[in-house]
């Protein structure tokens, strides 16, 4: 197993090592201007803007700029935001607990959803509530996020005025912090809930044919208990990799959900990054993210093997 | 695949796990089974004759209603769905009803167009990585999990944005659009399909029927393309049905970032964003273009979810 | 070192840590006389009692901004967009405020200067200022001429970045005549001396925070994320692209202002949902720069909740016209000066173009409140609007131009002359309320029989100044380009749009990188001839007239189409006092030490 894993890591490192390149050629080559702000502003002549770009190393050839990124992201020197000139780490740090907090709920709350409603679906094949189910599970990921987003904010902020649609990380008093996280929670629950209740239910529905579960009851075992012993345990080992996988995105944030909603998270800042051209942190959300990837699908493989006996590494 | 970005539209996750599917064939026609089993899921048969009605109504609607989808007329902007405007207009006084129609046709296409490019390649990755094995296998499997390591919100912004001018340059404003978006799409989701096809291949290649094909003298292409595909094909076609629903999404969700079509050209998603700062004003602005968004995708995936149980040969009804 | 002994000491006095008695004999070991001692302490307890005495000052609770770009840098002079003044000019101030009539109002200076008063040399040569008496930075130590001079220094140095340079340019040097009066002499005689010092650029920085971060390492300087200055409040905390939270500055000189005991500036989202936020729903108490869709804004008013804020000077929304081919390729660039454009170059089709925009329709429809139709390139400040120029829609006129000039319509309804066909690449940024106005515009020219193909760039490349990028409005690849280029107190570097005096430099080309500031290539000798009078006349009606004249001249040969005089339009809480905040030419928070609660 140890083996196993390292093997893993090391095979890893080549991998990143080119997906660096290649997001930082994208990154580099992208068309746009830390400064573009400032075109239409007759006090800022071309060659103020020429040289504030030349202060930034902006006009060097790729090559230099990405052996000196990378040699300085080694030593952990992940560079400073054009726009701001505040470390690339803090600006991400300032970013991150709020990410954890909004994204991590509604993750929490799509699980917390998905696995009774996809079971029940799963046992009650083709009944009624399987039905309302399914269809709820499909209107929920029909429905881009940002329709319901909005939808949410005239209901609820507008015409009843129950809840704000700004999230302001100011706030401190714990009504109002959770008030202002419900919306861009349920939005994003309702998205992740939607799919994931499907993957429970198909995941499910794959055990339920199987031998051991005909032999359970074949043995006399009461329905509830062979749903709950045997089928839910090994349907569940699929979820669980499934859910590691998707925890990279608690890292990158919710693009739409976070612009809607003002929520000051990594998705919102890759956004504006990307409309400023702030190539550091555009780059860092973008290696950390891969990283991030890359290691999630190691653990996942890894309860995958510990979950279920069946797979052995070699 | 549903690794980035949880507003990345990718309801194929629960196909991408169900690997190992291989199972014994039944003495009826593969095809035969599954179109009798589709029938009998009544949900996904409403999808498919839902799915069909949209798209026809798309294609032959504008020739039939030839109201002009860019008129301006600020005389009856906003107004509500009437006998001259059955959809309304919007703020431009633009035709509703056409606007729909017109769109439909570019969304449904921009789904199906980027659903092959996905398979196409997805399929060509997966069968030649399963068939031959070795080095080959290896590297093309890194090179999946690369693929599937990118971040992928971030790299399909980038790449709109990057790739944007060139190509609208070369190929004009919609069909540069067009082949952009559909290229983007299907580069960034190949990977769950090739994985799914090679690990069929890997379990059918050593069957009996393909070792006898082989040991009569049969060329690799043909055992691939004639005996094996066949059989690993069933959730490709689940896989891809959902896909159609996931690129029709990503490109609204596109549009919504500023990345996708240009205004004048109105795609559902398109048309939906440019709604959503009237949703109080003039409702029916989002109301039409946000059925048919929702309409298309669950008709697609009752479609898929029929598809799955239809053609699982297990299944004996 | 000695110095720095000396403020620790007070400092741990201060704190409580240490006792008076022990203070004093701590500097009796530093060499200093008792008496100084005391004076030391005396002036120590001082400070924070005066501070601390001011009835009103943060009695309000907490204001909340919306500015849905959001943010960036406080430190005005590194600013990377207007969002970044508004936000640095809640803490630091210029000489002197203007309005957007060109009015000025004294900040730190004692008063404005005049050629009456002395205070503007007569030959256009300097400016001498007479600072405000007792002002302290929000640190406690006192603002001097000396700071001023700082400011320059740190502005002009090149590698400093600042992009408030271009306003300083023309200082020869500026020097302290005592601690309150300070002169800055020009290198070429100007009548605007009021470039540097004053309104959005003007912000004067301490240098006793800055001194080490002139040059190259000024991105470095603490200070950027944590700035304060002689304003009513002063960063408190900052989170780059999200909120900046301010606290009142202790030392602020009107003992009974600013009125909040905080102000949140949250940053992020879009202009519809900002606007939403103060009339609908009420969470904010103003809202910066709603750019919204006029239907929209307008019914959201009908909310309640909120007063629409407008003020005219936000720039024009205008047509540019490519004056040369934007398809051939000469000397490895298109549009080269080298070539014509096959029609945009004909005056009668300039003038027929011109004729078919129905600005009234796209000012009602889509400005409503927050524009108006304009005949004039040059609106702001005021004093330049010229009155000689107007705006007709006459399509039967335009079409007749087009025959005269040769252009006939072909089999498919599109005009062309010697093979050429009038089909026009008419770009602008992706903007909902320009896609709009493209469509207004498209819908007339279609009617000349002009093939119009619309295009939009992504705003963050359309305004790159970058030249390896073809998309932006420099390299202007196309045939007709639409933004908005906002106006500055000298009507210099908007109208260098159209000049050409020295061709290689002023035009927008390869050689000079794009950076020309003539983008539309055009060139006019009388317009140059204009242009040249009034950078050197220094008499003020007469300059104005010479303005007036340049405007006239190229709205005449269409060297672009004016469309829009757009308004800057912010909205503030019905309970919110704000003044009169708005003005084209500082950021609209510059009284915000007199903002209050009315009610």
């Amino acid at each position: 197993m140890t083996k196993y894993i390292l093997r893993r890591l090391l095979t890893a490192i080549p991998t990143l090592i080119l997906i660096s390149m290649a997001v930082f050629a994208i990154v580099a080559l992208a068309p746009g201007d830390p400064l573009a702000g400032l075109a239409t502003n007759p006090d800022v002549p071309p060659e103020v803007r020429l040289n504030i770009l030349h202060q930034m190393g902006l006009d060097q050839p790729l090559p230099i700029r990405y052996l000196k990124w990378a040699e300085s992201w080694v030593v952990g020197n992940w560079g400073y935001s054009f726009g701001s000139h505040i470390p690339v780490t803090r600006l991400l740090m300032q970013r991150l607990p709020t990410d954890l907090w909004v994204i991590g709920s509604a993750y929490l709350c799509a699980v917390l959803i998905a696995i009774p409603v996809g079971v029940i679906s799963a046992v009650r094949q083709y009944s009624l509530q399987d039905q309302v189910a399914t269809t709820f599970a499909f209107i929920g990921y029909s429905l881009p996020t940002f329709f319901t987003g909005i939808l949410m904010i005239i209901i609820f902020s507008v015409r009843l005025r129950w809840l704000p649609f700004i999230y302001n990380v100011q706030v401190h008093d714990p009504v109002g912090f959770l008030k202002q996280a419900i919306m861009p929670v349920a939005v994003l629950a309702l998205f992740q809930s939607a799919s994931l209740t499907r993957f429970v239910r198909s995941s499910m529905l794959d055990n339920v044919g199987l031998d051991y579960v005909r032999t359970a009851r074949a043995k006399g075992l009461a329905q509830s208990r062979v749903i709950r012993r045997h089928v839910l345990r090994n349907s569940l080992i699929p979820v669980v990799t499934l859910i590691a996988l998707q925890l990279p995105g608690v890292f990158t944030g919710a693009v739409v959900t976070e612009q809607i909603f003002r929520v000051p998270g990594i998705g919102s800042l890759l956004i504006s990054s990307l409309q400023n051209s702030d190539t550091p942190v555009l780059m860092a959300i973008a290696f950390v993210a891969a990283i991030l990837v890359v290691l999630l699908n190691l653990v996942a493989d890894v309860i995958y093997g510990t979950l279920d006996p069946r797979i052995r590494y070699g | 695949m549903a690794s980035t970005g949880s507003d990345r539209v990718a309801p194929l996750g629960p196909i991408a796990a169900r690997l190992a599917f291989e199972r014994p064939r039944h003495a009826r026609t593969l095809w035969g089974d599954a179109w009798r089993r589709f029938r009998r899921h009544r949900l996904a048969m409403a999808g498919a004759a839902t799915f069909l009605l949209l798209t026809l109504g798309c294609l032959v609607g504008p020739f039939v209603y030839r109201v002009p989808i860019n008129a301006i007329d600020f005389g009856h902007s906003m107004s509500p769905p009437s006998a001259a405007h059955p959809f309304g207009s919007n703020d431009l006084g633009q035709d509703m009803l056409a606007r729909v129609l017109y769109g439909g046709r570019i969304s449904i296409a921009v789904g199906f167009s980027a659903m092959l490019t996905s398979i196409t390649l997805g399929v060509l990755v997966g069968a030649v990585a399963g068939f031959f094995g070795g080095h080959i296998d290896n590297v093309l499997m890194r090179i999946t999990d690369m693929f599937l390591s990118f971040p992928a919100l971030v790299l399909l912004l980038l790449i709109v944005y990057l790739f944007h001018d060139p190509i609208t340059h070369r190929l004009g404003t919609q069909v540069g659009t067009f082949v952009l978006i559909v290229g983007v799409i299907g580069i960034l989701n190949w990977m769950p399909t090739a994985r799914l096809v090679r690990a069929g291949f890997l379990a059918v290649k050593e069957k009996e029927f393909v070792e006898a094909a082989r040991s009569v003298g049969v060329g690799p292409v043909k055992q691939m393309v004639r005996h094996i595909l066949p059989n690993v094909l069933s959730p490709v076609i689940v896989a891809g049905t959902l896909s159609v629903a996931a690129a029709i999404l990503l490109e609204s969700t596109l549009s919504f970032l500023g990345y996708g079509f240009p205004p004048d050209v109105p795609t559902w998603g398109r048309l939906l964003f440019d709604a959503q700062n009237y949703l109080d004003l003039a409702p029916h602005m989002a109301l039409f273009p946000g059925i048919m968004i929702c309409l298309a995708i669950l008709s697609i995936n009752y479609v898929g979810d029929g598809l799955r149980d239809a053609l699982d040969p297990t299944r004996v009804f | 070192m000695r110095s720095d002994d000396l403020r620790k000491l007070i400092t741990e006095y201060r704190t409580h840590r240490l006792t008076r008695r022990q203070v004093v004999t701590r500097v009796g070991e530093l060499g200093l006389s008792l008496g100084a001692a005391w004076t030391l302490l005396d002036r120590a307890t001082a400070l924070p009692a005066r501070a601390a005495a001011a009835p009103g000052r943060g009695t309000q609770g907490t204001l909340k901004l919306l500015y849905w770009q959001a943010p960036t840098i406080v430190n005005l002079h590194l600013a990377n967009g207007t969002k970044d003044y508004h936000a640095s000019r809640m803490v630091m101030e210029p000489l002197l405020s203007a309005d957007s009539a060109g009015n000025f109002t004294a900040v730190l200076a004692a008063e404005v200067p005049t050629i009456a008063n002395g205070g503007v040399a007569k030959d256009g040569r300097s400016v001498t200022y007479k600072l405000k008496q007792g002002v302290k930075w929000a640190d406690g130590r006192p603002f001097t001429a000396d700071d001023v001079v700082f400011t320059y220094q740190y502005v002009i140095n090149k590698q400093t970045g600042a992009t408030s340079y271009g306003s300083y340019t023309n200082i020869a040097k500026v020097e302290p005549i005592n601690a309150n009066t300070v002169k800055i002499t020009f290198k070429d005689p100007t009548p605007f001396w009021y470039i540097p010092f004053v309104g959005s650029y003007g912000a004067i920085v301490p240098r006793h925070a800055l001194d080490a971060y002139v040059g190259s390492n000024a991105r470095n300087a603490p200070y950027n994320l944590k700035s304060f200055g002689t304003g009513p409040y002063m960063v408190d905390s900052f989170r780059p692209g999200d909120l900046v939270v301010y606290k009142p500055n202790p030392y602020y000189r009107d003992p009974n202002k600013p009125a909040f005991s905080q102000v949140q500036m949250k940053g992020g989202g879009d202009a519809t949902s900002a606007a939403r936020a103060v009339f609908e729903t009420g969470e904010y108490d103003y809202a910066w720069n709603l750019q919204v869709e006029w239907p929209v804004l307008d019914h959201m008013v009908a909310g309640g909740k909120g007063v629409l804020l407008t003020e005219p000077g936000g720039g024009v929304e205008c047509l540019y016209l490519n004056a040369t081919d934007p398809n051939k390729t000469v000397d490895g660039q298109r549009s080269s000066i080298k070539t014509k454009h096959p029609f945009l170059s004909d005056l009668k089709v300039r003038q027929a173009l011109a004729l078919a925009v129905d600005r009234q329709t796209m000012a009602k429809e889509l400005y409503g409140q927050t524009g108006d139709a304009s005949p004039n390139l040059l609106t702001t400040p005021s004093k330049y609007y010229s009155k000689n120029t107007k705006m007709t829609m006459d399509l039967n006129k335009a079409n007749s131009l087009l025959e005269e000039a040769g252009w006939k319509r072909g089999s498919d309804g599109v005009r062309e002359k010697n093979g050429v066909k009038m089909e026009i690449a008419y770009v602008t940024s992706v903007n909902s309320l320009r896609q709009k106005e493209q469509q207004i515009v498209k819908a007339g020219f279609d009617q000349l029989g002009a093939k119009v193909t619309l295009q939009s760039v992504d705003a963050g490349v359309f305004f790159s100044s970058s030249p390896g990028n073809t998309d932006t409005i420099a390299h202007f690849y196309r045939d007709i380009e639409m933004f908005t280029d906002s106006f500055s107190l000298s009507p210099i570097p908007y109208m260098r749009q159209w000049y050409s005096g020295d061709a290689a430099r002023d035009i927008a080309q390869k050689e000079n990188e794009w950076s020309g500031q003539n983008l539309v290539r055009w060139q006019n000798a009388d317009y140059n001839k204009t242009f040249d009078a009034a950078l050197n006349e220094l008499d003020p009606q007469k300059n104005t007239e010479l303005w007036i004249k340049a405007n006239d001249i190229a709205v005449d040969q269409v060297a672009g189409i004016p469309l829009i005089n757009r308004k800057s339009t912010s909205a503030r809480a019905k309970t919110l006092d704000t003044g009169k905040n708005m003005t084209a030419f500082d950021a609209e928070t510059w009284n915000v030490a007199e903002w209050k609660r009315s009610g």
